[in-house]
């Protein structure tokens, strides 16, 4: 993923209005012909219903398994899990990548360590996490932090340092000290590309957290779709994926949202 | 600070030097200046790049520091920024984030003033600069000009004493420059403050200021220029039209 990618919302915010249905048809048309070519092959027997069910038996076990309440589990699970790792990683890199971009010495003492740490797979540690920290919920929930960490601590690093030496100076002139600067200049002036991060880190922590239910987990959204593939339940395993693109989908509306409202000075 | 602001804004160089390093060799760019202006004064310091203009409009607001001597204020020798003085760039230098209003109260909320009241006085510049109508606007949604305009707006909200301007129009087209040197005349008449302009524009320098400094980069001592020139100044009247050609000869231009 780049980070242009995560820029769309702007862009097409600064394109021209064009018609409802037309615009509505030019963004989602592909999704729609791509659901229509999927339901379709299946019913007309060009791809067996047994690999690729069709969308209705998709939704049935869908529905099925949250009416009787067996997905919901694995989504609370799922979320908890998720969130926790996220929460963390937010609340330590924000802080910690505004200091580190703010402190050279800091930044030189810290730099070598990170990047180590950042090159080196979390799936690969998570047998280390394990061993540490024993097969329960804390080692994955640690190794989901460990991999969301890093584009949030990177991004904020990278927003403060690319803050405009121009503007703290004129800050400056005014008679502003260091925390004034830091406050009325530094930070709202990083707000966007921590954005950046925390929705690159929110895509990371739900990457992460599949693989490691799948590893070694007997319950939540990514051991179901194993757990249902071992079993043959086709459906329901493609229902644990929808189940899993939607929830990335919603995380990243949410934060798209937040963004909006706090860096409303830089939309058309 | 209101009751006698025509006394005060009173700039002396004493003996000021400074030289930057460049490739290791030193290198001199004011060299034991001295000059006194009088409170309430214009004046232009005009000349080629890397005379040291910058760099001394750079000194006067305490962003940086002489090598040796002193530039004294009101009596007091400068040791840093000062809430006397407030500087205008070349550049507009607004806070995105922040609406024309906001940037506008900045410098007086930087300075411990509350919001509201910060704002108030605010309002009264954004009016006097003829921005009223685009209080609420974000920067990005401003021409050039208009930044301009509420950068100045904001430097005269804290009441400076003295104006302290590097090539404040520099980039903008040339009619709204023409239209900005009469709105900065306007103001430095109205505001009554020292104005120190760095410009490489001489005919802004001789339709705004009382005296041109000129600097030179190859180390011939600075001359000081008067503009004997009656105010409004028209720039097609016969003195103004001699001033210019006459300074535009000591950069050997016609």
């Amino acid at each position: 993923m780049t980070l242009q990618n995560l820029d769309t919302p702007t862009r097409r915010a600064r394109g021209l209005p064009a018609p409802p249905v037309r615009a509505y048809l030019a963004r989602y048309g592909l999704v729609i012909a791509f659901l229509v070519l999927w339901q379709t092959s299946g019913k007309l027997g060009w791809i067996s219903p047994a690999v690729l069910p069709p969308l209705d038996a998709i939704l049935g076990a869908l529905w099925t398994g949250i009416a009787s309440g067996a997905l919901v589990d694995d989504i609370a699970i799922s979320l908890q899990r998720a969130g926790l790792a996220f929460g963390a990683a937010a609340a330590l890199g924000v802080p910690l990548g505004l200091l580190m971009g703010q402190l050279r010495p800091v930044e030189r003492a810290l730099d070598p360590i990170l990047q180590l740490f950042r090159q080196t797979s979390a799936l690969a540690l998570y047998p280390v996490f394990i061993l540490l920290l024993g097969l329960g919920e804390t080692s994955k929930v640690f190794v989901i932090f460990w991999a969301t960490l890093f584009p949030t601590l990177l991004a904020t690093i990278g927003g403060v340092k690319q803050v405009d030496r121009k503007l703290i100076e004129m800050a400056e002139s005014y008679g502003a000290g260091r925390l004034q600067v830091f406050r009325r200049v530094v930070l709202p002036a990083a707000v966007p590309a921590i954005f950046v991060g925390l929705r690159l880190s929110a895509t990371t922590a739900l990457l992460l957290l599949i693989a490691a239910e799948m590893i070694g987990a007997n319950k939540g959204i990514g051991f179901q779709v194993m757990n249902a593939q071992y079993n043959f339940q086709i459906p329901l395993m493609f229902a644990a994926i929808f189940l899993m693109a939607s929830l990335g989908l919603a995380a990243n509306a949410v934060l798209v949202l937040l963004q909006r409202r706090l860096c409303r000075w830089s939309l058309d | 600070m209101t009751t006698d602001t025509a006394h005060r804004g009173q700039v002396a160089l004493r003996h000021l030097s400074k030289s930057f390093t460049l490739n290791g060799q030193p290198l001199p760019v004011l060299r034991s200046l001295s000059l006194d202006i009088r409170a309430g004064e214009a004046l232009a310091i005009v000349g080629p790049s890397g005379c040291g203009k910058t760099t001394l409009l750079r000194l006067l607001a305490g962003l940086e520091v002489a090598d040796s001597g002193q530039v004294v204020i009101d009596g007091k020798p400068v040791t840093g920024v000062g809430t006397e003085r407030a500087v205008i760039y070349q550049e507009p230098r607004l806070l995105p984030w922040l609406t024309v209003l906001e940037n506008v109260a900045f410098g007086l909320e930087v300075r411990g003033m509350a919001r509201a009241a910060a704002q108030d006085r605010a309002r009264h510049y954004i009016r006097l600069v003829g921005l009223s109508d685009f209080q609420g606007a974000w920067p990005r949604q401003l021409s050039g000009g208009m930044a301009q305009r509420v950068g100045i707006a904001r430097a005269l909200t804290v009441k400076p004493e003295i104006l302290l301007l590097d090539e404040p129009l520099g980039a903008l087209d040339a009619m709204t420059k023409l239209t900005m040197q009469e709105e900065l005349a306007r103001i430095w008449r109205e505001e009554n403050v020292t104005m120190i302009l760095v410009t490489h524009d001489l005919e802004e320098a001789i339709f705004l200021a009382d005296r041109v400094l000129v600097l030179s980069a190859d180390g011939t001592p600075p001359a000081v220029i008067p503009v004997d020139l009656p105010r409004p100044r028209d720039r097609n009247g016969a003195d103004f039209v001699r001033m210019r050609r006459m300074l535009m000869g000591r950069f050997g231009l016609h």
